[in-house]
């Protein structure tokens, strides 16, 4: 059953739950967290419509700072800005930001601790129509293996809000992940964010199976629990917004719990999100695990939601997927 | 300006800089040799000289920033640091040793008094341009687009230096910072770039041709200067110059002979990336100091 200390959506299984893209919340958390802190300053480049900068531009101008196609040149200027004081938040497509400029981030962002927050947009297949170039799938892989870097997959919009907030009073550099494709907003206002911590959305009482999940496709990991549990399979599903650090506490409950785990995440299943769960578990709760993701492929052209029923990352490919795991064991 | 009394202070104070690198480079076996030894009268004008700064209170806010974009040729800034009196000068025959702060490329984060991590090259003009870009924000009125009697005093200006090689001419990223500081007219930023001629694998017209250098920045809307930059009292005037341009962001290109000081190694782009023996090194020492 749901979770009611999440204070999830009244609407949370409705028809009509609200839709909006997370990317959204990059917009109304920018100028949030730049009415709580003058050093806050954006960085765009050349992407400030399709990364909702250009609300943080309408209200601060004058700390908007439009970098042009370059973004290793993004990287590194805001790096120098940290140096001189501003918590400058960098913005354009997680392909490009962290993908073009990785080693940029690397040297003067992490191992320097430059107090930067980088923000990758248009992440994952549902991207859709654009293709494989843009369909960033291994940047969680890339920014979680950094030393000192903090990383967070916000599950809708308004979570978003609230981790860009967050992300601004942390002190330290942070990879937040956002998506083009409007999805389910199913926390509220009133939902619990804190990075590190993780959320628990649906709990049976004798669960088969945890699955857990981060960013949008823990609402499709919900919708495919509910679908289960009435099937008679009892589930955890457990929202993964921080996925370094890992809210280590309770992934170990839920694994011990369900005795058994599957990740879902809009990457590449080597390195990304499943992969930290693995690893983790390996070594402090060695349960069976299964990984949903992209297995090893590039994405391309399509709808995004032809492109997550190809790629087994829809409702019913969830819930197959479940299923057989749990009669596998 | 700097009158006669000064310049030969100034250029005792290299020798002796010079002397220290040799010795840590010596000690730690490895290390990068002609950059560091082309640089040390420019190290030398900026620490005993040019920059406002305080050695004993290295996190001053007002002070000048240096950004060191070729992190590679770090013994020349440990070592004029260490005689500025930011950390004892025994403390640079620890280049490269386990458990050092003298990293073999600058770590802020093991080093504080540094003002970045750098080694990767390309990055440095674009650190320096986002700090440049900052000290605007905090109150450097956009000095271009003022009009005469509104300019701050000079004496009011937070400067940054970005020190950077030739090589790095090579790399993508610099190109974007060049473009980013002369749209934004960013100046308060001076770049000093060194130009010895020399990367790894040869000499950089070889290797991937720089030229025409000074009418590529102009084109990126910088203000240009040539100097010589092992004339230190000529180096002091240039850069005065430099801090005298109101509308652009200045590149002064400094021509430096690699391994400078000690003559049976200047020119040689062999000793770009190699350290010298005890031996060598106690005979350099000598020519340092005979030059």
């Amino acid at each position: 059953m749901l979770n009611s200390d999440a204070k999830l959506s009244g609407k949370i299984f409705a028809d009509d739950i609200p839709q909006a893209p997370t990317r959204d919340g990059f917009g109304t958390g920018s100028v949030e967290a730049g009415k709580a802190d003058p050093r806050v300053v954006v960085l765009c480049a050349d992407l400030k419509e399709s990364t909702r900068a250009e609300q943080f531009e309408k209200v601060f101008p004058e700390r908007f700072i439009e970098m042009g196609v370059a973004e290793q040149n993004m990287a590194t200027v805001a790096s120098g800005m940290a140096a001189a004081g501003k918590i400058p938040f960098i913005a354009s497509y997680a392909a490009f930001n962290p993908g073009r400029n990785y080693e940029q981030i690397r040297t003067t962002i992490a191992l320097n601790q430059a107090n930067v927050k980088i923000c990758g947009m248009h992440a994952g297949v549902s991207v859709g129509p654009d293709g494989a170039t843009h369909q960033m799938l291994e940047d969680i892989g890339m920014m979680r293996m950094l030393p000192g870097m903090t990383v967070i997959v916000p599950g809708d919009a308004e979570e978003a809000r609230k981790a860009v907030v967050a992300a601004a009073t942390h002190d330290g550099p942070v990879y937040l992940r956002f998506g083009r494709a409007a999805t389910s907003v199913f926390t509220t206002t009133d939902t619990p964010f804190r990075i590190g911590k993780a959320l628990t959305l649906w709990e049976d009482s004798a669960p088969n199976v945890a699955l857990l999940a981060t960013g949008s496709m823990s609402y499709t990991a919900l919708s495919a629990a509910r679908t289960l549990s009435e099937n008679g399979i009892g589930c955890i599903v457990l929202h993964v917004s921080s996925v370094k650090p890992l809210d280590e506490e309770a992934i170990l409950d839920a694994a011990r719990k369900a005795s058994r785990v599957i990740t879902v995440e809009e990457h590449q299943v080597a390195g990304g999100f499943g992969s930290a769960v693995a690893e983790f578990l390996a070594e402090n709760c060695p349960v069976p695990v299964k990984r949903l993701g992209i297995a090893d492929h590039f994405g391309q052209s399509g709808t995004p939601e032809e492109l997550l029923k190809h790629y087994g990352l829809d409702m019913s490919a969830i819930f197959d997927a479940v299923k057989g795991f749990v009669k596998d064991i | 300006m700097v009158i006669d009394n000064e310049v030969k202070k100034l250029e005792s104070r290299a020798r002796d800089i010079r002397e220290t690198i040799i010795k840590m480079l010596v000690a730690a076996g490895s290390g990068h040799t002609a950059g560091p030894l082309g640089m040390t009268d420019i190290f030398t004008a900026f620490y005993f000289h040019i920059l406002n700064h305080r050695p004993h209170e290295p996190n001053w806010e007002e002070r000048d920033r240096l950004v060191l974009s070729n992190g590679h040729i770090c013994p020349v800034l440990y070592a004029t640091m260490a005689h500025a009196g930011y950390f004892p000068v025994e403390e640079c025959l620890t280049l490269r040793k386990f458990g050092g702060r003298l990293q073999g490329h600058p770590e802020r984060m093991r080093l504080p008094e540094l003002e970045t991590t750098s080694g990767p090259l390309g990055e440095g003009l674009s650190q320096a341009a986002g700090i440049a870009y900052a000290f605007r924000m905090d109150g450097m009125k956009d000095i271009g687009s003022l009009s005469s009697d509104e300019r701050l005093p000079m004496s009011n200006m937070r400067r940054v230096y970005c020190v950077m090689s030739d090589g790095e001419q090579e790399e993508g990223n610099t190109w974007e910072a060049a473009m980013f500081a002369g749209k934004y007219k960013l100046s308060n930023l001076i770049a000093v770039m060194d130009r010895n001629n020399i990367q790894i694998d040869g000499m950089t017209e070889d290797v991937m041709p720089l030229e025409p250098l000074a009418d590529k920045y102009r084109a990126f809307n910088w203000h240009v200067l040539e100097v010589n930059g092992n004339d230190i009292p000529a180096f002091i005037t240039t850069v005065e110059e430099a801090r005298a341009i109101y509308e652009k962001p200045t590149l002064i290109i400094a021509h430096t002979i690699p391994g400078k000081g000690v003559l049976e190694i200047e020119f040689d782009y062999h000793w770009h990336g190699k350290p010298p023996t005890k031996e060598e090194g106690e005979r350099f020492i000598q020519q340092i100091h005979h030059a």
